[in-house]
């Protein structure tokens, strides 16, 4: 990767299907490789992006197979930033934190994990719904440390 | 799409002693693991085995709905009185099994011999 300050862009679209998020884990991973990041980043940014494709196959896309997951890898400077974009609506409000005892308790569901591991393993995560209510994305950043830049 | 997973059911003693039953993964840990995960364990005779050791060293890959089926696990295990730990993830999966509090219902070890150790 040059060191130019401009940013460079790599798109993917997945089709609806569990398993494709395996392909954007792969490009991100190969992209934050390049820009320098750490084995352990890279690792905390493919359970990040393997969540966020899993959300928008799933929920946004309702698995429909002829509606694709759009994802754009901007790599800058000192940053990669990452959009998921589908075809739903959004989140209507971000889920609490998972309660451990809860879930063993069988008070609350076993799932609903991946947008707080997303949220605890990239630097920034934030849900946006799209106009007029339809397509929305999530926008991930996760930055260089200073060692690694 | 998604890989499948394999699954294995060994038997082993831990150096107290104490009959162990280990359950072996392979492949990718996901939505589409159920039978791997939840199936072989209900084959397991509950009268009997009282400590059960799962092993994710041929695992790569888990995401949060394979953590589900983990935590799923772990409820039929405390219903049934059995103690549980796992070994054999990788850092970073030690690190997201730590960070969803997984670690207060199984003890997490870095190998089959460290989790004997403590049975």
């Amino acid at each position: 990767m040059t060191t130019a300050a401009r940013t460079t862009t790599v798109e993917v679209r997945l089709p609806s299907r569990l398993g494709f998020e395996k392909v954007a884990m792969s490009t991100a991973a190969s992209v934050a490789k390049l820009m320098g990041f750490r084995e352990e980043r890279i690792d905390d940014l493919k359970t990040a992006i393997a969540e966020a494709c899993i959300n928008a196959i799933e929920h946004g896309n309702r698995l429909n197979e002829k509606l694709s997951v759009g994802v754009v890898l901007s790599a800058g400077v000192d940053a990669l930033e990452i959009k998921v974009m589908d075809d739903g609506k959004g989140m209507k409000s971000l889920p609490t934190k998972p309660d451990i005892d809860k879930k063993m308790h069988g008070e609350e569901d076993p799932r609903g994990m991946g947008m707080f591991l997303i949220q605890a393993l990239v630097d920034e995560a934030e849900w946006v719904v799209g106009t007029n209510g339809k397509g929305s994305y999530v926008r991930l950043v996760i930055r260089l440390d200073k060692e690694e830049a | 799409m998604q890989t499948d997973t394999k699954s294995k059911i060994d038997q082993t003693t831990a150096p107290s002693g104490t009959p162990v039953t280990v359950l072996r993964f392979e492949g990718d840990i996901s939505s589409a693991s159920k039978d791997a995960v939840i199936g072989s364990y209900q084959t397991l005779n509950k009268a009997t085995v009282k400590t059960v050791l799962l092993d994710f060293t041929k695992v790569e890959y888990i995401n949060s709905s394979g953590i589900a089926l983990v935590i799923q696990l772990l409820m039929e295990a405390a219903n049934s009185g059995q103690k549980v730990l796992a070994f054999g993830l990788s850092a970073h999966f030690n690190k997201v099994f730590t960070m969803v509090g997984i670690t207060k219902y199984a003890g997490l070890f870095p190998d089959q011999a460290a989790a004997l150790a403590t049975v």
